[in-house]
Protein backbone atom coordinates (compact mmCIF):
# COMPACT_ATOMS: atom_id res chain seq x y z
CA UNK A 1 0.00 0.00 0.00
CA UNK A 2 3.01 2.25 -0.02
CA UNK A 3 3.04 2.68 -3.74
CA UNK A 4 2.36 6.21 -4.84
CA UNK A 5 -1.09 6.70 -6.31
CA UNK A 6 0.11 9.09 -8.96
CA UNK A 7 2.35 6.58 -10.66
CA UNK A 8 -0.30 3.86 -10.21
CA UNK A 9 -2.97 5.94 -11.85
CA UNK A 10 -0.89 6.74 -14.88
CA UNK A 11 0.44 3.22 -15.24
CA UNK A 12 -3.00 1.60 -15.31
CA UNK A 13 -4.42 3.02 -18.55
CA UNK A 14 -1.14 2.47 -20.38
CA UNK A 15 -1.06 -1.25 -19.62
CA UNK A 16 -4.73 -1.57 -20.55
CA UNK A 17 -4.16 0.08 -23.87
CA UNK A 18 -1.36 -2.33 -24.75
CA UNK A 19 -3.57 -5.30 -23.98
CA UNK A 20 -6.70 -4.24 -25.83
CA UNK A 21 -5.76 -3.54 -29.40
CA UNK A 22 -9.34 -4.05 -30.60
CA UNK A 23 -10.77 -1.14 -28.64
CA UNK A 24 -9.26 2.29 -28.42
CA UNK A 25 -8.40 3.73 -25.04
CA UNK A 26 -10.65 6.68 -25.76
CA UNK A 27 -13.62 4.43 -26.49
CA UNK A 28 -13.09 2.40 -23.35
CA UNK A 29 -12.79 5.43 -21.17
CA UNK A 30 -15.92 6.92 -22.74
CA UNK A 31 -17.82 3.81 -21.64
CA UNK A 32 -16.25 4.08 -18.18
CA UNK A 33 -17.19 7.72 -17.98
CA UNK A 34 -20.77 7.01 -18.92
CA UNK A 35 -21.15 4.11 -16.47
CA UNK A 36 -19.42 5.74 -13.52
CA UNK A 37 -20.05 9.44 -13.93
CA UNK A 38 -23.36 9.30 -15.80
CA UNK A 39 -25.85 8.39 -13.05
CA UNK A 40 -24.45 10.62 -10.30
CA UNK A 41 -23.89 13.54 -12.60
CA UNK A 42 -27.38 13.26 -14.10
CA UNK A 43 -28.82 13.17 -10.58
CA UNK A 44 -26.89 16.27 -9.52
CA UNK A 45 -27.82 18.15 -12.67
CA UNK A 46 -31.54 17.48 -12.23
CA UNK A 47 -31.79 17.84 -8.45
CA UNK A 48 -29.07 20.38 -7.73
CA UNK A 49 -28.10 22.52 -10.71
CA UNK A 50 -31.57 22.89 -12.23
CA UNK A 51 -33.14 23.85 -8.85
CA UNK A 52 -30.36 26.40 -8.25
CA UNK A 53 -30.82 27.81 -11.76
CA UNK A 54 -34.56 28.10 -11.08
CA UNK A 55 -33.96 30.04 -7.86
CA UNK A 56 -31.51 32.27 -9.70
CA UNK A 57 -33.97 32.97 -12.51
CA UNK A 58 -36.80 33.78 -10.06
CA UNK A 59 -34.85 36.78 -8.78
CA UNK A 60 -35.76 38.80 -11.88
CA UNK A 61 -39.46 37.89 -11.91
CA UNK A 62 -42.49 39.22 -10.08
CA UNK A 63 -44.70 37.34 -7.64
CA UNK A 64 -48.21 36.51 -8.75
CA UNK A 65 -51.15 37.94 -6.88
CA UNK A 66 -51.88 34.60 -5.18
CA UNK A 67 -48.31 33.40 -4.84
CA UNK A 68 -46.64 31.74 -7.80
CA UNK A 69 -44.51 33.58 -10.30
CA UNK A 70 -45.33 35.98 -13.11
CA UNK A 71 -42.69 35.67 -15.81
CA UNK A 72 -42.19 39.35 -16.38
CA UNK A 73 -38.69 40.72 -15.94
CA UNK A 74 -38.29 43.25 -13.16
CA UNK A 75 -35.56 44.69 -10.97
CA UNK A 76 -37.87 45.41 -8.07
CA UNK A 77 -36.68 42.44 -5.98
CA UNK A 78 -33.21 43.91 -5.88
CA UNK A 79 -34.36 47.44 -5.03
CA UNK A 80 -36.51 45.94 -2.28
CA UNK A 81 -33.37 44.30 -0.90
CA UNK A 82 -32.03 47.80 -0.16
CA UNK A 83 -35.17 48.73 1.79
CA UNK A 84 -33.94 49.45 5.36
CA UNK A 85 -36.49 46.93 6.63
CA UNK A 86 -34.61 44.08 4.90
CA UNK A 87 -31.15 45.60 4.85
CA UNK A 88 -31.24 45.86 8.64
CA UNK A 89 -32.03 42.15 8.91
CA UNK A 90 -29.14 41.25 6.59
CA UNK A 91 -26.69 43.52 8.43
CA UNK A 92 -28.03 42.25 11.76
CA UNK A 93 -27.46 38.63 10.68
CA UNK A 94 -23.93 39.50 9.57
CA UNK A 95 -23.34 41.04 13.00
CA UNK A 96 -24.73 38.10 15.01
CA UNK A 97 -22.88 35.52 12.88
CA UNK A 98 -19.63 37.52 13.22
CA UNK A 99 -19.94 37.81 17.01
CA UNK A 100 -20.62 34.07 17.26
CA UNK A 101 -17.60 33.36 15.04
CA UNK A 102 -15.26 35.55 17.12
CA UNK A 103 -16.42 34.00 20.41
CA UNK A 104 -16.05 30.49 18.97
CA UNK A 105 -12.51 31.39 17.85
CA UNK A 106 -11.56 32.82 21.26
CA UNK A 107 -12.86 29.72 23.05
CA UNK A 108 -11.85 27.24 20.35
CA UNK A 109 -8.24 28.28 19.81
CA UNK A 110 -6.93 27.62 23.33
CA UNK A 111 -8.94 24.39 23.45
CA UNK A 112 -7.55 23.16 20.13
CA UNK A 113 -4.05 24.25 21.18
CA UNK A 114 -4.22 22.25 24.37
CA UNK A 115 -5.70 19.18 22.66
CA UNK A 116 -2.78 19.23 20.21
CA UNK A 117 -0.34 19.08 23.14
CA UNK A 118 -2.05 16.17 24.91
CA UNK A 119 -0.56 12.66 24.93
CA UNK A 120 -1.82 10.58 21.99
CA UNK A 121 -4.41 8.57 23.88
CA UNK A 122 -6.00 11.61 25.54
CA UNK A 123 -5.87 13.50 22.28
CA UNK A 124 -8.24 11.01 20.60
CA UNK A 125 -10.61 11.05 23.56
CA UNK A 126 -10.61 14.86 23.72
CA UNK A 127 -11.30 15.10 19.97
CA UNK A 128 -14.12 12.55 20.01
CA UNK A 129 -15.64 14.43 22.96
CA UNK A 130 -15.57 17.63 20.90
CA UNK A 131 -17.31 15.97 17.93
CA UNK A 132 -19.87 13.89 19.86
CA UNK A 133 -22.37 16.68 20.61
CA UNK A 134 -22.22 17.63 16.96
CA UNK A 135 -23.57 14.22 16.00
CA UNK A 136 -26.59 14.57 18.23
CA UNK A 137 -29.81 16.02 16.91
CA UNK A 138 -29.48 19.75 16.30
CA UNK A 139 -33.00 20.57 17.54
CA UNK A 140 -32.45 18.57 20.71
CA UNK A 141 -29.34 20.60 21.51
CA UNK A 142 -31.23 23.86 20.99
CA UNK A 143 -34.07 22.55 23.12
CA UNK A 144 -31.59 21.89 25.94
CA UNK A 145 -30.88 25.61 26.09
CA UNK A 146 -34.59 26.42 26.36
CA UNK A 147 -34.79 24.09 29.38
CA UNK A 148 -31.74 25.76 30.90
CA UNK A 149 -32.54 29.39 30.23
CA UNK A 150 -36.33 29.79 30.19
CA UNK A 151 -38.18 31.82 32.86
CA UNK A 152 -38.65 28.98 35.38
CA UNK A 153 -35.59 27.17 33.99
CA UNK A 154 -32.64 25.69 35.82
CA UNK A 155 -30.32 28.69 35.65
CA UNK A 156 -33.00 30.97 37.09
CA UNK A 157 -34.01 28.54 39.83
CA UNK A 158 -30.36 28.12 40.83
CA UNK A 159 -29.92 31.90 40.89
CA UNK A 160 -33.20 32.15 42.81
CA UNK A 161 -31.76 29.92 45.53
CA UNK A 162 -28.93 32.42 45.82
CA UNK A 163 -31.45 35.24 46.10
CA UNK A 164 -30.93 36.56 42.58
CA UNK A 165 -33.16 37.05 39.58
CA UNK A 166 -35.30 35.85 37.99
CA UNK A 167 -33.78 37.07 34.75
CA UNK A 168 -35.13 36.99 31.21
CA UNK A 169 -32.36 35.02 29.48
CA UNK A 170 -34.27 33.70 26.53
CA UNK A 171 -35.42 35.55 23.46
CA UNK A 172 -32.70 38.11 22.90
CA UNK A 173 -29.66 38.43 20.67
CA UNK A 174 -27.34 37.11 23.37
CA UNK A 175 -29.26 33.83 23.45
CA UNK A 176 -29.08 33.56 19.68
CA UNK A 177 -25.30 34.03 19.80
CA UNK A 178 -25.04 31.45 22.61
CA UNK A 179 -27.04 28.98 20.53
CA UNK A 180 -24.89 29.60 17.45
CA UNK A 181 -21.61 29.19 19.35
CA UNK A 182 -22.91 26.07 21.06
CA UNK A 183 -24.04 24.49 17.79
CA UNK A 184 -20.96 25.20 15.70
CA UNK A 185 -18.04 25.29 18.16
CA UNK A 186 -16.91 21.76 17.15
CA UNK A 187 -16.56 23.01 13.56
CA UNK A 188 -14.15 25.68 14.83
CA UNK A 189 -12.04 23.38 17.01
CA UNK A 190 -11.42 20.69 14.37
CA UNK A 191 -9.67 22.77 11.64
CA UNK A 192 -7.79 24.70 14.34
CA UNK A 193 -6.59 21.44 15.84
CA UNK A 194 -5.51 20.16 12.42
CA UNK A 195 -3.49 23.34 11.81
CA UNK A 196 -1.88 23.43 15.27
CA UNK A 197 -1.09 19.71 15.18
CA UNK A 198 0.85 20.13 11.91
CA UNK A 199 2.99 22.85 13.44
CA UNK A 200 6.63 21.89 13.86
CA UNK A 201 7.42 22.21 17.61
CA UNK A 202 11.03 23.04 16.73
CA UNK A 203 9.90 26.39 15.35
CA UNK A 204 8.51 27.37 18.72
CA UNK A 205 11.60 26.08 20.49
CA UNK A 206 13.81 28.06 18.13
CA UNK A 207 11.79 31.18 18.82
CA UNK A 208 12.11 30.61 22.58
CA UNK A 209 15.85 29.91 22.29
CA UNK A 210 16.27 33.18 20.45
CA UNK A 211 14.85 34.91 23.48
CA UNK A 212 11.22 35.44 22.52
CA UNK A 213 8.71 35.36 25.35
CA UNK A 214 5.83 32.86 24.96
CA UNK A 215 3.41 35.65 23.99
CA UNK A 216 5.81 36.90 21.32
CA UNK A 217 6.34 33.37 20.01
CA UNK A 218 2.57 32.93 19.77
CA UNK A 219 1.99 36.19 17.89
CA UNK A 220 4.97 35.92 15.51
CA UNK A 221 5.25 32.16 14.96
CA UNK A 222 2.26 30.06 16.05
CA UNK A 223 -0.59 32.32 15.02
CA UNK A 224 0.64 33.20 11.49
CA UNK A 225 1.41 29.53 10.76
CA UNK A 226 -2.02 28.38 11.92
CA UNK A 227 -3.86 31.18 10.12
CA UNK A 228 -5.30 28.91 7.40
CA UNK A 229 -6.89 26.81 10.17
CA UNK A 230 -8.25 29.97 11.77
CA UNK A 231 -9.79 31.10 8.47
CA UNK A 232 -11.32 27.66 7.78
CA UNK A 233 -12.72 27.40 11.31
CA UNK A 234 -14.23 30.88 11.11
CA UNK A 235 -15.83 30.01 7.78
CA UNK A 236 -17.24 26.75 9.18
CA UNK A 237 -18.91 28.67 12.01
CA UNK A 238 -19.95 31.74 10.06
CA UNK A 239 -21.58 29.99 7.08
CA UNK A 240 -24.18 27.92 8.98
CA UNK A 241 -24.72 30.77 11.47
CA UNK A 242 -25.46 33.38 8.84
CA UNK A 243 -28.20 31.40 7.09
CA UNK A 244 -29.69 29.92 10.25
CA UNK A 245 -33.40 30.25 10.92
CA UNK A 246 -34.00 27.66 13.63
CA UNK A 247 -31.86 29.16 16.39
CA UNK A 248 -33.23 32.71 15.97
CA UNK A 249 -36.75 31.33 15.97
CA UNK A 250 -36.45 28.99 18.96
CA UNK A 251 -34.01 31.00 21.09
CA UNK A 252 -34.64 34.49 19.68
CA UNK A 253 -38.39 34.32 20.09
CA UNK A 254 -39.06 35.87 16.69
CA UNK A 255 -38.33 39.36 17.98
CA UNK A 256 -34.94 39.62 16.31
CA UNK A 257 -35.11 37.67 13.10
CA UNK A 258 -32.20 36.81 10.84
CA UNK A 259 -32.01 36.57 7.07
CA UNK A 260 -32.76 32.83 7.25
CA UNK A 261 -36.11 33.54 8.91
CA UNK A 262 -36.84 36.10 6.24
CA UNK A 263 -36.16 33.60 3.45
CA UNK A 264 -38.21 30.91 5.17
CA UNK A 265 -41.14 33.33 5.59
CA UNK A 266 -41.02 34.44 1.95
CA UNK A 267 -41.32 30.83 0.86
CA UNK A 268 -43.67 29.32 3.41
CA UNK A 269 -45.75 32.27 4.66
CA UNK A 270 -45.75 35.29 2.34
CA UNK A 271 -45.40 33.02 -0.68
CA UNK A 272 -43.26 35.62 -2.44
CA UNK A 273 -40.87 33.20 -4.10
CA UNK A 274 -39.11 35.76 -6.32
CA UNK A 275 -38.16 37.96 -3.36
CA UNK A 276 -37.26 34.90 -1.27
CA UNK A 277 -34.96 33.79 -4.09
CA UNK A 278 -33.37 37.24 -4.19
CA UNK A 279 -32.68 37.07 -0.44
CA UNK A 280 -31.16 33.62 -0.93
CA UNK A 281 -28.97 35.02 -3.69
CA UNK A 282 -27.80 37.79 -1.33
CA UNK A 283 -26.97 35.12 1.27
CA UNK A 284 -25.02 33.13 -1.32
CA UNK A 285 -23.20 36.26 -2.52
CA UNK A 286 -21.89 36.96 1.00
CA UNK A 287 -20.74 33.35 1.33
CA UNK A 288 -19.03 33.33 -2.08
CA UNK A 289 -17.08 36.48 -1.14
CA UNK A 290 -15.97 34.76 2.08
CA UNK A 291 -14.95 31.58 0.22
CA UNK A 292 -12.89 33.64 -2.23
CA UNK A 293 -11.19 35.37 0.72
CA UNK A 294 -10.40 31.98 2.19
CA UNK A 295 -8.95 30.68 -1.08
CA UNK A 296 -6.86 33.85 -1.31
CA UNK A 297 -5.54 33.48 2.25
CA UNK A 298 -4.80 29.79 1.71
CA UNK A 299 -2.76 30.61 -1.40
CA UNK A 300 -0.82 33.27 0.48
CA UNK A 301 -0.03 30.94 3.38
CA UNK B 1 6.15 20.09 25.06
CA UNK B 2 4.91 22.71 27.46
CA UNK B 3 1.26 22.98 28.29
CA UNK B 4 0.55 26.42 29.72
CA UNK B 5 -1.56 26.08 32.88
CA UNK B 6 -3.76 29.00 31.93
CA UNK B 7 -5.01 27.15 28.84
CA UNK B 8 -6.81 24.60 31.01
CA UNK B 9 -9.43 27.24 31.88
CA UNK B 10 -10.89 27.67 28.34
CA UNK B 11 -10.24 23.96 27.68
CA UNK B 12 -12.44 22.74 30.52
CA UNK B 13 -14.89 25.60 29.97
CA UNK B 14 -15.40 24.29 26.42
CA UNK B 15 -16.28 20.80 27.61
CA UNK B 16 -18.56 22.05 30.39
CA UNK B 17 -20.28 24.34 27.88
CA UNK B 18 -20.73 21.47 25.41
CA UNK B 19 -21.95 18.86 27.87
CA UNK B 20 -23.83 20.72 30.63
CA UNK B 21 -27.03 21.23 28.58
CA UNK B 22 -26.92 17.61 27.42
CA UNK B 23 -26.42 16.37 30.99
CA UNK B 24 -29.40 18.40 32.16
CA UNK B 25 -31.64 16.85 29.49
CA UNK B 26 -30.57 13.34 30.43
CA UNK B 27 -31.14 13.89 34.15
CA UNK B 28 -34.52 15.55 33.61
CA UNK B 29 -35.68 12.70 31.39
CA UNK B 30 -35.77 10.47 34.49
CA UNK B 31 -37.82 13.01 36.45
CA UNK B 32 -40.98 11.73 38.12
CA UNK B 33 -42.52 15.21 38.38
CA UNK B 34 -44.52 17.01 35.72
CA UNK B 35 -42.32 20.09 35.65
CA UNK B 36 -39.59 20.06 33.03
CA UNK B 37 -37.49 22.27 35.31
CA UNK B 38 -37.39 20.86 38.85
CA UNK B 39 -36.24 17.34 39.64
CA UNK B 40 -38.55 15.52 42.03
CA UNK B 41 -37.55 11.87 41.89
CA UNK B 42 -36.46 9.03 39.63
CA UNK B 43 -38.98 7.48 37.26
CA UNK B 44 -39.29 6.17 33.73
CA UNK B 45 -42.73 7.63 33.23
CA UNK B 46 -41.70 10.02 30.43
CA UNK B 47 -40.27 7.11 28.48
CA UNK B 48 -43.66 5.43 28.83
CA UNK B 49 -45.42 8.58 27.62
CA UNK B 50 -42.99 8.71 24.73
CA UNK B 51 -43.68 5.12 23.70
CA UNK B 52 -47.39 5.95 23.56
CA UNK B 53 -46.93 9.06 21.43
CA UNK B 54 -48.28 8.15 17.98
CA UNK B 55 -47.00 11.34 16.34
CA UNK B 56 -43.41 10.59 17.36
CA UNK B 57 -43.80 6.97 16.33
CA UNK B 58 -44.94 8.01 12.88
CA UNK B 59 -42.11 10.54 12.59
CA UNK B 60 -39.59 7.89 13.55
CA UNK B 61 -40.88 5.41 10.95
CA UNK B 62 -40.89 8.12 8.27
CA UNK B 63 -37.34 9.16 9.18
CA UNK B 64 -36.08 5.58 9.01
CA UNK B 65 -37.77 4.99 5.64
CA UNK B 66 -36.27 8.17 4.19
CA UNK B 67 -32.83 7.53 5.68
CA UNK B 68 -32.70 3.90 4.52
CA UNK B 69 -33.85 4.75 1.00
CA UNK B 70 -31.60 7.73 0.54
CA UNK B 71 -28.63 5.83 2.02
CA UNK B 72 -28.99 3.04 -0.55
CA UNK B 73 -29.35 5.53 -3.40
CA UNK B 74 -26.54 7.76 -2.09
CA UNK B 75 -24.17 4.83 -1.62
CA UNK B 76 -24.64 3.47 -5.15
CA UNK B 77 -24.52 6.87 -6.89
CA UNK B 78 -21.77 8.26 -4.64
CA UNK B 79 -19.49 5.24 -5.06
CA UNK B 80 -19.84 5.26 -8.85
CA UNK B 81 -19.24 9.00 -8.88
CA UNK B 82 -16.12 8.68 -6.73
CA UNK B 83 -14.62 5.99 -8.99
CA UNK B 84 -15.60 8.01 -12.04
CA UNK B 85 -14.08 11.22 -10.72
CA UNK B 86 -10.86 9.52 -9.64
CA UNK B 87 -10.31 7.28 -12.67
CA UNK B 88 -12.20 8.71 -15.61
CA UNK B 89 -12.08 12.45 -15.28
CA UNK B 90 -9.73 15.29 -14.56
CA UNK B 91 -12.45 17.91 -14.70
CA UNK B 92 -12.25 20.61 -12.02
CA UNK B 93 -15.84 21.60 -12.77
CA UNK B 94 -16.99 18.08 -12.03
CA UNK B 95 -15.09 18.09 -8.73
CA UNK B 96 -16.78 21.37 -7.84
CA UNK B 97 -20.26 19.99 -8.63
CA UNK B 98 -19.42 16.94 -6.53
CA UNK B 99 -18.69 18.96 -3.38
CA UNK B 100 -21.33 21.64 -3.97
CA UNK B 101 -24.11 19.87 -2.01
CA UNK B 102 -21.80 19.59 0.99
CA UNK B 103 -20.85 23.28 1.07
CA UNK B 104 -24.13 24.84 -0.08
CA UNK B 105 -26.21 26.26 2.80
CA UNK B 106 -29.01 23.79 3.52
CA UNK B 107 -31.60 26.55 3.30
CA UNK B 108 -30.60 27.34 -0.29
CA UNK B 109 -30.76 23.68 -1.34
CA UNK B 110 -34.11 23.40 0.46
CA UNK B 111 -35.76 26.31 -1.36
CA UNK B 112 -34.22 25.20 -4.66
CA UNK B 113 -35.78 21.77 -4.33
CA UNK B 114 -39.11 23.21 -3.18
CA UNK B 115 -39.19 25.47 -6.26
CA UNK B 116 -38.13 22.56 -8.49
CA UNK B 117 -40.75 20.15 -7.16
CA UNK B 118 -43.41 22.85 -7.54
CA UNK B 119 -42.38 23.62 -11.11
CA UNK B 120 -42.68 19.98 -12.19
CA UNK B 121 -45.91 19.72 -10.13
CA UNK B 122 -44.65 16.82 -8.06
CA UNK B 123 -46.73 16.11 -4.98
CA UNK B 124 -44.66 16.23 -1.80
CA UNK B 125 -44.29 13.18 0.41
CA UNK B 126 -41.62 10.88 1.74
CA UNK B 127 -40.25 10.36 -1.78
CA UNK B 128 -39.51 14.09 -2.18
CA UNK B 129 -37.50 14.11 1.07
CA UNK B 130 -35.73 10.90 0.07
CA UNK B 131 -34.67 12.36 -3.28
CA UNK B 132 -33.59 15.59 -1.58
CA UNK B 133 -31.47 13.82 1.06
CA UNK B 134 -29.75 11.82 -1.66
CA UNK B 135 -28.33 15.06 -3.12
CA UNK B 136 -26.08 15.70 -0.12
CA UNK B 137 -25.83 12.02 0.92
CA UNK B 138 -24.26 11.16 -2.44
CA UNK B 139 -21.75 14.01 -2.13
CA UNK B 140 -20.59 12.79 1.29
CA UNK B 141 -20.34 9.15 0.16
CA UNK B 142 -18.35 10.25 -2.90
CA UNK B 143 -15.99 12.32 -0.73
CA UNK B 144 -15.32 9.46 1.71
CA UNK B 145 -14.88 6.85 -1.04
CA UNK B 146 -12.50 9.14 -2.93
CA UNK B 147 -10.25 9.38 0.11
CA UNK B 148 -10.18 5.60 0.21
CA UNK B 149 -9.51 5.42 -3.55
CA UNK B 150 -6.50 7.69 -3.14
CA UNK B 151 -4.93 5.02 -0.93
CA UNK B 152 -6.08 2.02 -3.01
CA UNK B 153 -3.46 -0.09 -4.73
CA UNK B 154 -4.07 0.11 -8.49
CA UNK B 155 -1.58 -2.68 -9.23
CA UNK B 156 -4.16 -5.20 -8.03
CA UNK B 157 -6.58 -4.00 -10.69
CA UNK B 158 -3.84 -4.18 -13.30
CA UNK B 159 -2.97 -7.72 -12.21
CA UNK B 160 -6.62 -8.73 -12.47
CA UNK B 161 -6.79 -7.34 -16.01
CA UNK B 162 -3.49 -8.98 -16.94
CA UNK B 163 -4.86 -12.31 -15.79
CA UNK B 164 -7.72 -11.92 -18.24
CA UNK B 165 -10.56 -10.59 -16.08
CA UNK B 166 -12.90 -8.19 -17.83
CA UNK B 167 -13.57 -4.68 -16.54
CA UNK B 168 -16.84 -5.73 -14.90
CA UNK B 169 -15.27 -8.67 -13.06
CA UNK B 170 -12.33 -6.52 -12.02
CA UNK B 171 -14.63 -3.84 -10.69
CA UNK B 172 -16.76 -6.21 -8.63
CA UNK B 173 -14.01 -8.55 -7.41
CA UNK B 174 -11.08 -6.17 -6.95
CA UNK B 175 -12.09 -2.50 -6.84
CA UNK B 176 -15.26 -2.81 -4.75
CA UNK B 177 -13.81 -5.06 -2.00
CA UNK B 178 -10.86 -2.68 -1.72
CA UNK B 179 -13.22 0.25 -1.30
CA UNK B 180 -15.61 -1.57 1.07
CA UNK B 181 -14.53 0.16 4.32
CA UNK B 182 -14.84 3.56 2.65
CA UNK B 183 -18.24 2.67 1.21
CA UNK B 184 -19.44 1.46 4.63
CA UNK B 185 -18.21 4.64 6.31
CA UNK B 186 -19.84 6.77 3.61
CA UNK B 187 -23.14 4.89 3.96
CA UNK B 188 -23.07 5.35 7.74
CA UNK B 189 -22.43 9.06 7.29
CA UNK B 190 -25.26 9.42 4.75
CA UNK B 191 -27.66 7.58 7.08
CA UNK B 192 -26.75 9.67 10.14
CA UNK B 193 -26.99 12.93 8.22
CA UNK B 194 -30.39 11.98 6.82
CA UNK B 195 -31.77 10.96 10.23
CA UNK B 196 -30.70 14.30 11.70
CA UNK B 197 -31.56 16.53 8.77
CA UNK B 198 -34.25 19.11 9.45
CA UNK B 199 -34.13 22.15 7.13
CA UNK B 200 -34.41 20.36 3.78
CA UNK B 201 -37.01 17.93 5.13
CA UNK B 202 -39.00 20.86 6.53
CA UNK B 203 -39.28 22.36 3.03
CA UNK B 204 -39.76 19.20 1.00
CA UNK B 205 -41.97 17.01 3.23
CA UNK B 206 -45.74 16.84 3.01
CA UNK B 207 -47.42 18.22 6.19
CA UNK B 208 -49.11 14.88 6.71
CA UNK B 209 -45.86 12.90 6.58
CA UNK B 210 -43.39 14.65 8.92
CA UNK B 211 -39.98 13.20 9.69
CA UNK B 212 -38.85 12.91 13.32
CA UNK B 213 -36.90 16.23 13.35
CA UNK B 214 -40.02 17.99 12.04
CA UNK B 215 -42.10 16.43 14.84
CA UNK B 216 -39.47 17.53 17.40
CA UNK B 217 -39.47 21.02 15.92
CA UNK B 218 -43.21 21.45 16.25
CA UNK B 219 -43.12 20.05 19.82
CA UNK B 220 -40.31 22.43 20.83
CA UNK B 221 -42.06 25.39 19.22
CA UNK B 222 -45.15 24.86 21.31
CA UNK B 223 -43.25 24.78 24.57
CA UNK B 224 -41.22 22.56 26.80
CA UNK B 225 -42.53 19.07 27.56
CA UNK B 226 -40.62 16.43 29.52
CA UNK B 227 -41.39 13.87 26.79
CA UNK B 228 -38.81 15.61 24.62
CA UNK B 229 -36.23 15.04 27.38
CA UNK B 230 -36.82 11.31 27.14
CA UNK B 231 -36.71 11.38 23.34
CA UNK B 232 -33.55 13.50 23.44
CA UNK B 233 -31.86 11.04 25.80
CA UNK B 234 -32.69 8.11 23.53
CA UNK B 235 -31.44 9.97 20.45
CA UNK B 236 -28.24 10.89 22.31
CA UNK B 237 -27.70 7.29 23.30
CA UNK B 238 -28.11 6.16 19.67
CA UNK B 239 -25.78 8.85 18.25
CA UNK B 240 -23.13 8.24 20.92
CA UNK B 241 -23.21 4.51 20.24
CA UNK B 242 -22.96 5.01 16.47
CA UNK B 243 -20.03 7.43 16.78
CA UNK B 244 -18.13 5.23 19.21
CA UNK B 245 -18.73 2.08 17.13
CA UNK B 246 -17.62 3.96 13.99
CA UNK B 247 -14.52 5.15 15.84
CA UNK B 248 -13.70 1.58 16.89
CA UNK B 249 -14.31 0.32 13.35
CA UNK B 250 -11.96 2.84 11.76
CA UNK B 251 -9.28 1.97 14.31
CA UNK B 252 -9.81 -1.73 13.56
CA UNK B 253 -9.56 -1.28 9.78
CA UNK B 254 -6.55 1.00 10.21
CA UNK B 255 -4.76 -1.63 12.26
CA UNK B 256 -5.63 -4.31 9.69
CA UNK B 257 -4.38 -2.41 6.66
Amino acid sequence: MTRSTVSGATAAPRSRRSRAPGRTAAGRSAVGRLVFLGPGLAYLIVLLLVPLALVLSYTIFRRGRFGGVVYEATGENFTRLLDPLYLDVIVGSLKLASIATVIALLVGYPTAYLIAQLPRKWKTIALVAIVLPFWTNFLVRIYAWIVLLSGPGLVNSTLGDLGLGPFEFLYNQGTIVTGLVYSYLPLMVLPLYAAIEKLDPQLREASANLGARPARTFVSVTLPLTLPGVVTGCLFVFVPSFGNFIIPELLGGGRSIMVGNLIRDQFLKARDWPFGSTLALALLAVLVVLLLLQAWSARRA
Amino acid sequence: MRRPRLLYVPFWATYVFLYAPIAVLVVMSFNSGDSPYSFEGLSLKWYGELAGNAEIGKGLVNTLVVAAGSTVLSTVLGTLLAVGMARHSRSKVLDAIGVLPAVLPDLVLAIGLLVFYASIRMTLGLHSVLLAHTVFGMAFVAAVVRTRLAHADTSLEEASRDLGAGPVTTFFRITLPQLAPGIAAGALLAFTLSVDEFVIAFFTAAPTEPTLPIVIYSMVRFGVTPEINALATLLLAVSFTVVIVAQRMTRLTESLS
